[in-house]
């Protein structure tokens, strides 16, 4: 989010799903929508169906892969190396867009000299992915009337995120690639509302809307006289720097509202510590998390989806009306209503507050939800923002400004940005010689907090995913348990044996962290500009435990 | 596709015989050796894979005739070379009666068990058979519905698997004949010769090759004719064809008598690319052979008239969908397309006329409803040979979604007499609404059963008469016109015109040509429920009236036949009544759609079951 929001004003999806149906060449770049985003995935089946190729930039041969007309398998962390040398490609080639580039970016020359060194040769030698595979899915890209890039945790979770999103930016920007039907660069969204936090001000830098607390001075005072108080006119700390501060003993209390960093964050043991060593920690969750178990209060919430009204955005920014269908059970209560309480409790009394109350304060302070009354959202089906006034019908996709010829109406160009490739921090050493990555499954979310309660036909335990090479290596088979170990600790796990994986890439997700704490290994190097970790990138070695003959066989159980 | 496979490996043998349909795989990740070194970083999949979902059935054919059954292992195998899930491919492979997902000797026969072999000794046939196999053996020997050889019942068809898969068709089988092959090899020919009728040969203007002409060799057919008609094709040019094919006004001889010229030029006027036109040779109808023996004896005229039809009608590409159970059809055809091709009559530049054209050999696995055109293309796909829903028609949504036109076999043939005569003077032969001439499976109980060719408006009587009438001088019981989705008639109405609109006055179908004879000794009720079980059998299952319409219809038929009726009898007539209408107008397709009518018709034109049960 914070990438778009640097090159184009507004952190969020370019694209709508419609648009992924109709395109010609669909991009997933460190997303296996496939698991975990199979109702996005349904547009993309959509759009394959409709004749469009589709490139699967994923170091591991993902369920995604498997229907990509090509997969490429770069080196984890080797986006950028890869993102430059199809630029310099697409240059090289006389296949970018000058007349765009001319008029709705800036920093072109720049950036053209930075990518300069990115021959094919040198991307293979970054990537691993042959040289002439790049080159044709640069000029696939380049060549599309059409072409959508899609990203997600792949590109996020690692200590250069906002660089990784920025890579893909600019060859967007490179192509005329942006700002078309058909044509987006799409971050998709984990949950139904992740879109809509960002967008109500649930980031430390900005308001509800994208203003900018710090550059936007008016605007903070609009907030400030309708809220009647003081905005202070610096940018808060995000998830990365609050445990920063809690080292440091800056942070002492923390309410915790739907999520659950004690399995949740890199590096989990030193989560855990730091969040036991609070004053205070109030967790306000539909279930009793991780987290909420180490509360000194916990505030039963209704759940967002059924229990309460309101609304959510999607990742096409669409606003959608969410209606309550039932009474949450026992003591919880709506997240608005116990907000309230804490308000007046605190010695500000907001007086009866409806979701309806709050939209409009909101819709009078967000220009970009001006138009968006709940009528006309229940009459068109939810609306895509911006949408600024009651006879706009919103926007199917965004930034088509950046191809008007009236420089008033253009605006502000979008810079393209010069990204050196830095491998991930975590290095590959002789002690530590195979690449962990993490991720997701279809049938579980995250930490299993939500998806743990039910049973699926599909799920399996957690293991140790390795390529059938490695295996052999470490003289290890299928459910046999190992002894997995990174710099920062070491873990038992079952191994899987996975043949979507090369030697030395080792697999696993963070869903039964009470079975397997895989974020014991994982490294909270974090993006300074975003405050994501990289959990994409650890190094780590697999050890073969040596049982005593009574308790071997057994394999890992649940 | 990401593909949940089964656990199930592929033995040696199976990989062998897959990849020599499909050549070798492209890599690990399609089921090839796992080379790290060339695939850990790149996979190609997506369009091009899943673009070979047509070559399923050709695939599983491959597996079934090497190994002589279908294991998990090979399905697997198959699944991942052409990015096909498990349990789509298991719902292709197990809807055709011709694959075994059992171990299965290598050496089957397959008897039938229809309506003509029935009434020339096929069971006493089974009987003995399965006596001589005895218990240990039972999988070699598998019941069949028509194998389309009802000139020369009783029929079988002899498969064995291995290196040189080998299916052989043989006729008037003995329990001698069949001895040795059963116990490891070889079978005795069938002494009797051609499939001919006994029509003076001056009477014949399609089959004019047939017993003449060396099917194998291109010389020969050239030297009769072969290729004068695409020669012409070719100076009259595709709109020039198609006036004459409208001019003849030759009907479709498939069984619905669509006008051929209208629906070429539906085809041709279709602005999507490409077209394709497709030669149904699924000759499946019960009693029916007439297709099996033109495409054996008279290949490369079937081939010379696919490829006029493809000129006509802009397609570059045709498909020649022949039926599973006719392998020697299947060997001339396939040799006749190879000849063609090697001699510049297939593929660029055909002829030199400037245009290209190529055919596709497609075999069947025996279903009888891949026949239904819509199904048919839905097989050629690699889908579940389903009937689709109509409209769209093939026309505009045919093979693989595209513009196609279909013919059987028999329509497509007489092409080329439109073409040797001129369409106005093949106009003038026949009677004014049904123009030309047809083909007339004789079977059952006539003296010289085979194939006859008479002027369509001939009366049924003549041609009975030129067939040597009822065999040793008894009497006819009843006629089987147009197969088991026609009609009996009563012995009292020979004079039956054998015309599209003669018989459409007497309230029947002439169908695909069937002519079956059934003396005063045969069982008429064994027949009836022979026909039943048949479409129960070869439902495909799709939509409820037919599924259910067919199981309810035999069952009524049985307790009315047993006596054992539900209720009283009158209300299990009512019922049968009742089933009849239900499939008639609400099934998809013609199979649920006729699923009655020869039952129908033998209830209340016979009156079979007023006989008071079985003797």
């Amino acid at each position: 989010m914070v990438g778009l929001a640097t090159v184009f004003g507004a952190g969020g999806g370019t694209s709508s799903y419609e648009e992924i149906e109709n395109t010609d060449l669909i991009v997933l770049w460190g997303s296996n929508a496939r698991e975990t985003h199979p109702i996005f995935f349904h547009h993309v089946l959509k759009g394959i169906r409709n004749g469009a190729k589709l490139y699967v930039v994923d170091p591991r041969r993902t369920t995604s892969a498997e229907w990509a007309d090509v997969w490429l398998g770069i080196d984890v962390g080797s986006d950028i190396a890869l993102s430059n040398t199809m630029a310099r490609e697409i240059i090289r080639a006389g296949l970018h867009d000058p007349a765009f580039i001319r008029i709705g970016t800036s920093g072109f020359d720049d950036y053209a000299a930075s990518v300069e060194p990115w021959t094919l040769e040198e991307g293979e030698r970054a990537t691993g992915v042959p040289a002439e595979v790049i080159g044709e899915f640069a000029h696939a890209y380049a060549r599309a009337d059409r072409a959508e890039i899609c990203w997600t945790l792949g590109i996020t979770e690692h200590h250069n995120a906002v660089d990784n999103v920025l890579a893909l930016i600019n060859l967007g920007l490179l192509c005329g690639h942006v700002g078309r039907y058909g044509s987006g660069l799409n971050p998709l969204r984990g949950q139904n509302n992740v879109q809509g936090g960002g967008d109500m001000g649930a980031i430390p830098n900005k308001l509800p809307g994208f203003q900018d607390i710090q550059t936007m001075p008016e605007a903070r005072a609009k907030f400030e006289r309708v809220w009647g108080c003081t905005i202070p006119p610096k940018y808060g700390w995000h998830l990365s720097l609050m445990f920063e501060a809690m080292e440091r003993g800056d942070l002492t209390a923390l309410y915790v509202i739907g999520e659950n960093p004690a399995t949740s964050e890199a590096d989990a043991n030193r989560a855990k510590h730091l969040l036991e060593g609070l004053d205070c920690l109030i967790v306000q969750d539909i279930l009793l998390t991780q987290t909420a178990e180490m509360a000194d209060v916990v505030l039963p919430a209704a759940a967002a989806w059924a229990e309460s009204e309101g609304t959510v955005t999607n990742s096409e920014r669409r606003v959608q009306r969410v209606r309550k269908a039932l009474e949450p059970p026992g003591q919880a209560r709506d997240d608005i209503w116990i907000i309230g309480e804490m308000a007046r409790h605190l010695g500000r009394d907001w007086g009866a507050l409806t979701p309806r109350a709050a939209w409009d304060e909101l819709r009078s302070l967000s220009p970009m939800h001006h138009g968006m009354t709940y009528e006309r959202l229940e009459a068109m089906n939810g609306i895509q923002w911006p949408c600024f006034d009651e006879d706009d019908p919103g926007s199917t996709f965004l930034h088509a400004r950046l191809w008007e010829e009236d420089p008033q109406r253009r605006g502000a160009a979008a810079p393209f940005s010069v990204v050196p490739f830095e491998p991930p921090v975590d290095e590959l050493s002789e002690e530590f010689p195979i690449r962990l990555t993490t991720g997701r499954r279809l049938d579980s979310f995250n930490t299993g907090v939500q998806s743990g309660l039910y049973s699926s036909p599909l799920r399996r335990k957690e293991a140790v995913c390795v390529s059938p090479e490695d295996a052999e290596r470490a003289g290890v088979g299928e459910d046999e348990r190992v002894l997995v170990s990174s710099r920062r600790g070491k873990i038992e796990a079952p191994v899987h044996v996975d043949r979507t994986l090369r030697p030395g890439l080792a697999f696993m997700t963070l869903h039964f962290p009470d079975d397997v704490d895989t974020n014991a290994l994982t490294i909270d190097a974090w993006d300074p500009k975003s405050g994501t970790a990289e959990f994409k990138a650890s190094a780590i070695r697999i050890d073969r435990i040596e049982q005593p003959a009574a308790a071997a066989g057994g394999g890992g159980g649940e | 596709m990401d593909l949940h496979l089964m656990q199930a490996i592929a033995t040696g043998e199976e990989r062998a015989a897959v990849d020599e349909v499909l050549g070798p795989p492209a890599s690990g990740w399609h089921g090839g050796d796992r080379t790290i070194e060339l695939e850990g970083h790149v996979g190609y999949a997506g369009r091009a894979a899943r673009e070979q979902r047509h070559m399923l059935l050709p695939a599983l054919q491959a597996l079934q005739g090497r190994v002589g059954w279908i294991s998990d292992g090979g399905m697997n195998y198959v699944c991942q070379r052409l990015s096909v899930p498990p349990a789509e491919a298991y719902g292709v492979a197990s809807f055709y009666a011709m694959f075994s997902h059992e171990p299965r000797p290598k050496t089957v026969v397959h008897i039938c068990d229809d309506i003509a072999c029935r009434v020339n000794g096929a069971e006493p046939l089974i009987e003995r058979l399965e006596r001589a196999l005895g218990p240990g053996r039972s999988g070699g020997l598998v019941r069949s519905p028509c194998l389309g050889m009802c000139e020369r019942a009783p029929a079988a068809l002899l498969q064995s698997a291995g290196h040189e898969a080998s299916d052989v068709s043989i006729g008037e089988v003995t329990v001698e004949m069949l001895h040795p092959f059963l116990h490891g090899g070889g079978w005795i020919e069938s002494p009797s010769g051609g499939s001919l009728g006994s029509q003076p040969r001056e009477g014949l203007r399609l089959l004019r090759r047939v017993g003449v002409v060396d099917p194998r060799s291109f010389g020969g057919y050239r030297a009769h004719g072969g290729y004068d008609a695409l020669r012409e094709a070719i100076e009259l040019g595709p709109e020039g064809v198609i006036r004459e094919v409208k001019d003849s006004k030759l009907l479709g001889r498939g069984g619905a008598a669509f006008p051929t010229g209208v629906k070429w030029e539906a085809v041709a006027k279709q602005p999507v690319r490409p077209h394709y036109f497709v030669c149904n040779a699924d000759e499946s109808e019960p009693g029916t052979f007439k297709d099996r023996v033109v495409m054996e004896e008279d290949p490369f005229a079937l081939v010379e008239a696919l490829t006029i039809a493809g000129f006509a009608t802009g397609s570059e590409r045709g498909y020649l969908y022949v039926r599973g159970e006719y392998p020697r059809a299947t060997e001339m055809l396939s040799n006749a397309i190879d000849q063609a091709r090697s001699r510049g009559f297939l593929g660029r530049d055909v002829m030199g006329g400037g245009f290209s054209f190529d055919i596709e050999l497609r075999r069947g696995a025996g279903a009888y409803i891949a026949g239904e055109e819509t199904a048919m293309f839905n097989s050629i796909e690699g889908k579940r040979p389903e009937p689709r829903n109509k409209p769209p028609f093939p026309v505009t949504h045919g093979l693989f979604g595209k513009p196609t036109g279909i013919n059987n076999v028999e329509t497509l043939i007489n092409v080329l007499e439109v073409l040797r005569m001129g369409g106005p003077a093949y106009a003038a032969t026949g009677t004014p609404d049904s123009t030309g001439t047809r083909l007339f499976c004789l079977s059952g109980c006539v003296e010289r059963p085979g194939l006859y060719e008479v002027e369509c408006g001939t009366p049924l009587r003549d041609l009975l008469e030129l067939s040597g009438g009822v065999r040793g001088g008894r009497q006819v019981q009843a006629i089987l016109l147009g197969g088991a989705a026609g009609g009996f008639i009563t012995p009292d109405r020979l004079d039956l015109p054998l015309s599209f609109e003669g018989a459409r006055a007497a309230g029947v179908t002439l169908g695909s040509g069937v002519v079956m004879v059934f003396d005063d000794s045969v069982d008429l009720v064994d027949i009836v429920l022979r026909i039943a079980a048949f479409f129960r059998d070869e439902s495909c299952g799709q939509c409820v009236p037919c599924r259910v319409g067919t199981v309810r219809q035999e069952e009524a038929l049985r307790r009315l036949v047993d006596g054992d009726e539900k209720g009283s009898r009158d209300r299990d007539l009512v019922l049968l009544d009742e089933i009849a209408q239900v499939m008639r107008d609400a099934s998809i397709c013609g199979l649920g759609q006729t699923a009655a009518s020869a039952v129908q018709s033998a209830v209340k034109q016979l009156h079979v079951l007023d006989r008071g049960g079985r003797s």
